[in-house]
């Protein structure tokens, strides 16, 4: 099987992310597309791997991994601190310095 | 002739089935993940994404990476998304309506231009030679091979990931430290400030969910003596999510009082 097809996969995968985080107004929702854009661009990581014939995209892809998972604890204990305050998790109730 | 069905395309490997059988349904889920009203639906969709990811990581030789997949993300980050949601209140569920006018429209073209520039290019670019595969990067097994470059080429980013972890930790401890500014109120307060609000019919405390003893889950609410549903005997929570039955066909003068025949 041509390996480029797992690319079109992540590319198509990484589009649907980016229109969530756009489209959806729940934090926590927007926070979820971001971890399927990471996700995404996991999947590129390893196929070029693959294709390359050597592991250091695994190892990248590792990285990104760590680095997603501090990004989740920081963002969600963000929501959660907004949550208390405002008691909203839409992105669009957090506007105060527009008023 | 392995390597000449993955150069050719030939769509007859086990991977291809695999892959053209999982594909279409990690699109569709996450395709749904945008589309589903709920926050709880979007979760669970994206969870279905990341075992399918898990999957083809494994099918493209990426073994311990699929399995720390399905452990770190579906097993830790989707279970810390799914805690905050419910801390959170699933109740918020995520209006659709679009606050910035014109927002959909444009995002929507917009990701079609982007997916048609990444696929465009995707199908223009040639790596100029044949695809090498992981055999020979795996002889010593997968792990065995990821250990020996995480702790020798990849040392120093490793560390410095690692302190992005742990100060990742201490400021999520810290965000999420909460110091109450009014002490607690104690019973005593609370007992006080009922009796002060001016209407006695609180003084005594809600009313508890349920109907005589016909049914007494907390989602039927207790019925008033003119017959209506007092929505104060059950959770402000039930209530917000629309999780309330219909307590009216529990009335007395509903129940079927003839006596029925028994063996």
């Amino acid at each position: 099987m041509n390996s480029a097809n797992y690319l079109y996969l992540s590319a198509l995968l990484f589009t649907l992310g980016a229109v969530g985080v756009v489209v959806r107004r729940n934090a926590i929702v927007v926070f979820m597309c971001i971890e399927l854009m990471l996700n995404a661009a996991n999947l590129s990581f390893v196929t070029f791997s693959r294709i390359n014939g050597n592991l250091d995209g695994q190892v990248v892809a590792f990285f990104t991994m760590v680095v997603a998972a501090c990004e989740v604890v920081i963002g969600l204990a963000i929501i959660v601190t907004i949550y208390r305050s405002r008691r909203s998790a839409s992105v669009d109730d957090a506007s105060l310095l527009k008023r | 002739m392995i390597q000449l069905a993955i150069n050719t395309g030939v769509t007859q490997t086990p991977e291809a089935i695999l892959f053209w059988i999982l594909a279409p349904l990690a699109v569709a889920a996450a395709l749904g993940m945008l589309l589903v009203k709920k926050a709880v639906h979007s979760a669970l969709l994206l969870a279905f994404v990341m075992v399918t990811l898990a999957i083809f990581y494994i099918a493209q030789g990426a073994v311990f990476l699929g399995i720390v997949q399905v452990v770190v993300y579906t097993g830790a980050v989707m279970m810390l998304f799914l805690f905050i949601l419910m801390l959170v209140g699933v109740d918020s569920s995520d209006s659709l309506t679009e606050t910035i006018s014109g927002l959909r429209p444009i995002a929507i073209t917009a990701a079609f231009g982007f997916g048609g520039l990444m696929m465009s290019l995707l199908g223009r670019a040639t790596l100029g030679r044949e695809a090498i595969g992981l055999d020979a990067a795996n002889a010593n097994g997968n792990v065995a091979s990821l250990a020996q470059l995480l702790f020798s080429k990849y040392v120093w980013p490793f560390e410095i990931v690692s302190a992005l972890l742990i100060t990742a930790a201490l400021g999520a401890m810290v965000l999420a430290h909460h110091q109450r500014e009014i002490p607690r109120p104690t019973q005593r307060d609370l007992s006080i400030a009922r009796f002060r609000s001016g209407s006695l019919a609180t003084a005594a405390g809600l009313p508890g969910p349920g109907v005589f003893a016909r049914h007494n889950a907390v989602d039927v609410p207790a019925l008033l003596p003119d017959g209506s549903p007092a929505s104060a005997s059950i959770s402000e929570t039930l209530r917000a999510r629309g999780d309330m039955k219909d307590s009216s066909i529990y009335q007395l003068d509903q129940i079927n009082t003839a006596v029925e025949e028994e063996k």
